[in-house]
């Protein structure tokens, strides 16, 4: 009985611990296989195109609703303490810092991560990756090193949309809707913000989450049951293991950018 | 082919806005416009107490932002605080009797140094020291001196 219970325990263990070496191989043969997007640019277009633009109109949406919320909540706060021009501050390092990456990443994880793991998944279950074996192509150059790279290079750029868009909206909402000045608006979010401290850092978030995010995915896909059932399961382990990533990444970065 | 290029556009177009969207947070939204990119030269100022004045608080005078307090640093000798300020290369005609103040933005907001010019002929270089400051107004301070003099009015 005891014997049975620790043997339970162990396989578990021994399984994550299987599953995170697999994964880690698993980047560093999309690594290495990096190569292969130099000589053909267009697969990593393509990549762009669907885990980017395909993303753009949700990003947004979104990003324009969460700047507006925020111009509405931190009126409410500011207001109490007759501060409100320092709504422009609030907004804008509320987005940099912390909503733009995180938001971006886990709206990124539930639009494009879960496409990823089904289409990865759905090539290994109908025996597309075996087949590219065959022909003697190296299925994780050719189509896994290209949704990596393109996930990575596509997520700052949708962060950067997501934060653009939602100052505007706190804009809207703040001097448009609530009658902020418009001058302390810009002006005290210019003197808070540094380049350096907050933008670039912000931008390195969206980096990393954006490696987090495409790489859990396509570990999922690559290392789903080959079955209908596996897929989707695969799936659903993605989005839930990209927004806890993302969540806990977030907070280390946090604590080692803006925690001294 | 066709597919390919109206793919192509559609990245390129995804991208430009993404760096429009860079730039316009760089721009419009952090001081990179006003920033002082570590030109300039550097000037110190001591004080006897620089209250809340942080690194990065603008360095103005009369009200326009002419540099940064790169750092502020604590003198274990003299006990004195002694704040390091980046000044724009352009401002090259600062007066060695300037007086540094530090001031506070309205009545709770962030403080910063004032440098108020002097009528010397000669200006300050990149390392001096501004000789005449006064520290900052500590507002616990003010408010005990206030009830000092109240009580003493009081009492006569």
């Amino acid at each position: 009985m005891v014997l049975d219970a620790l043997a339970r325990l162990g396989r578990v263990g021994i399984d994550a611990l299987g599953a995170l070496g697999r994964g880690h191989l698993l980047l560093l043969r999309m690594l290495a296989g990096a190569s292969e997007v130099v000589r053909r640019p267009g697969l990593l277009v393509a990549q762009v195109y669907n885990v980017g633009v395909l993303s753009v109109l949700i990003v947004v949406v979104s990003g324009l609703f969460v700047g507006m919320v925020l111009g509405l909540q931190g009126h409410y706060v500011l207001s109490q303490f007759g501060a409100e021009e320092s709504l422009g501050v609030m907004v804008a390092a509320s987005l940099v810092r912390e909503l733009g990456p995180v938001v971006t990443a886990l709206l990124v994880a539930g639009r494009a991560g879960s496409a990823l793991t089904a289409e990865i998944g759905l090539m290994k279950a109908t025996e597309q990756l075996s087949g590219l074996e065959m022909m003697a192509v190296d299925p994780v150059r050719r189509i896994l090193t290209p949704r990596l790279l393109g996930g990575i290079l596509a997520m700052p750029f949708l962060a950067a949309m997501f934060s653009a868009v939602g100052v505007v909206g706190g804009y809207f909402v703040g001097v448009g809707l609530l009658g902020v000045d418009d001058g302390a608006f810009w002006s005290q979010m210019q003197s808070k913000l540094d380049f350096d401290e907050d933008l670039v850092n912000g931008v390195i978030k969206s980096l990393v989450f954006g490696v987090v995010v495409t790489w859990i995915a396509l570990f999922q896909g690559h290392d789903a049951t080959p079955t209908s059932e596996g897929v989707s399961r695969a799936t659903t382990r993605a989005v839930v293991h990209s927004a806890l990533a993302v969540l806990g990444l977030d907070f280390v970065l946090t604590a080692l950018m803006f925690g001294n | 082919m066709n597919k390919q290029r109206s793919l192509e556009v559609l990245v390129g177009a995804f991208m430009a806005a993404g760096l429009v969207a860079l730039f316009f947070l760089a721009m419009k939204v952090s001081n990179l416009s006003a920033a002082g990119d570590g030109t300039g030269y550097v000037l110190t100022a001591r004080f006897a107490n620089i209250g809340s004045l942080k690194a990065r608080a603008p360095v103005t005078m009369a009200g326009v932002r002419v540099g940064r307090v790169e750092q502020v640093q604590f003198d274990k000798s003299t006990y004195e605080a002694v704040a390091t300020l980046r000044i724009d290369r352009s401002v090259d005609s600062i007066p060695d009797d300037t007086f540094a103040n530090i001031f506070t933005a309205g009545l709770l907001g962030e403080q910063y140094v004032g440098l108020e010019a002097g009528g010397s002929e000669d200006y300050l270089k990149d390392g001096d020291e501004i000789q005449h400051t006064q520290s900052a107004l500590v507002l616990e301070q003010m408010i005990g001196q206030f009830l000092f003099s109240k009580a003493e009015e009081g009492g006569k």
